[in-house]
């Protein structure tokens, strides 16, 4: 009986250890696509710019939004390196500066991203407006 | 062990406590509600859709919660044959199935006024996903497998399995790139909710709690009702 035990335990032990090595190992090979995004480091350390469809994620830089006629242009930064981004389309209500975005697109060079898409990125900050205000004035 | 008495005895407890836990469970969800729904502030970024958070949060934590407690009683089913865990870890399964799609239901409606998109292929809504896949793999088990031994065996493996998502899940926002944010309430460091919106969160989530036990009980009635009518021995 205690030997059963001893067995069924061992079979366990084996099977998840086997399971967390596979996961492990195929994560880690996927790592470039299990990512959502790409940070502007990750950027300038490419190797080669691809014309696949890629997505850049970062802050969007303090009074770095220009709109003119059909174009949005902003950079976004992740406080060490930044990229150019530019879009035409309309951009979703929490898009703004000093906060997160994701842009979904192709990369021109290694300075300037044409984006198709984008989306907001939510920080984890929940807070109500006059909370956020006397935080600002400090 | 696993004797008629004993069982007996559960069932007495199980079956008058089901209506004072549904009673509770209605008075939490109501102070739970008007707290979320009324009562709390609007966020400064995100505005009203920052309830949708009061019950997307709770569903997820509950349905994490739920498949770690599955994990413990699978190990104890598959290791030391433990012959009431199991019903325990099936009465629980469909409470964690429902808040766990509820989770992503939520979570997707959230998703597109605030990120822009119903759905992206992130590492924490992908794992959730795989969660819910695994939830539904375990509930099929036992509806697919007639022999009783088996059932026990595969479906307890099943959750075993699936357990390693969980720490992904818990750490896929910290490990990788995603849309999804990363954890506001932190063991380590300040929570970085608003008191005003940390206590609706709280209250629902008790109330969330309430919900699966009482989900649990009736099934666990049942089940055991089923086990009574087939006498012990086919158990």
């Amino acid at each position: 009986m205690v030997k059963k035990v001893k067995l069924r335990i061992a079979f366990l032990l084996t099977l998840v250890l086997s399971l967390i090595l596979s996961v492990y190992l195929i994560l880690k090979s996927l790592e470039k696509d299990v990512v959502f995004f790409l940070s502007p480091t990750d950027i300038k350390n490419l190797e080669e710019i691809g014309t696949k469809k890629i997505r850049v994620g970062g802050m969007v830089k303090n009074k770095s939004i220009s709109i003119n006629t059909d174009k949005i242009n902003f950079i976004v930064t992740d406080f060490k390196n930044e990229i150019n981004v530019s879009y035409s389309g309309s951009v979703p209500n929490l898009f703004s500066e000093n906060k997160g975005v994701v842009a979904e697109g192709f990369l021109q060079d290694k300075n300037y991203f044409r984006a198709v898409k984008i989306l907001a990125k939510h920080d984890e900050n929940y807070m109500p407006p006059e909370v956020k205000e006397s935080l600002g004035e400090k | 062990m696993f004797n008629f008495f004993n069982l007996g005895k559960v069932f007495e407890v199980t079956s008058r406590s089901i209506k004072y836990v549904f009673i509770l469970f209605i008075i939490v969800l109501t102070i739970g509600l008007t707290e979320a729904l009324f009562l709390s502030p609007e966020d400064y970024k995100q505005s009203h859709s920052v309830r949708i958070m009061y019950v997307h949060v709770p569903a997820a934590w509950i349905a994490l919660g739920i498949f770690s407690m599955m994990t413990f009683l699978s190990v104890g089913t598959f290791v030391f044959k433990n012959k009431k865990f199991f019903l325990i870890s099936k009465s629980l399964a469909p409470s964690g199935f429902i808040f766990n799609i509820i989770a992503l239901v939520t979570g997707s409606i959230w998703g597109k006024p605030t990120w822009g998109t119903w759905w992206a292929w992130d590492a924490r809504i992908t794992s959730m996903l795989i969660l819910a896949l695994f939830y539904f793999m375990y509930l099929l088990s036992w509806r697919i497998i007639e022999n009783k031994n088996s059932v026990i065996k595969i479906s307890s493996l099943i959750v075993i399995i699936g357990a390693i998502n969980i720490p992904i899940i818990k750490f896929s926002v910290n490990w990788w790139n995603t849309l999804h944010q990363g954890p506001s309430l932190k063991i380590m460091s300040e929570t970085t909710i608003h008191s005003s919106m940390l206590i609706p969160l709280g209250i629902m989530t008790a109330a969330f709690a309430l919900f699966s036990l009482l989900i649990f009980l009736m099934k666990f009635n049942t089940e055991v009702i089923r086990i009574k009518n087939k006498g012990l021995d086919r158990l």
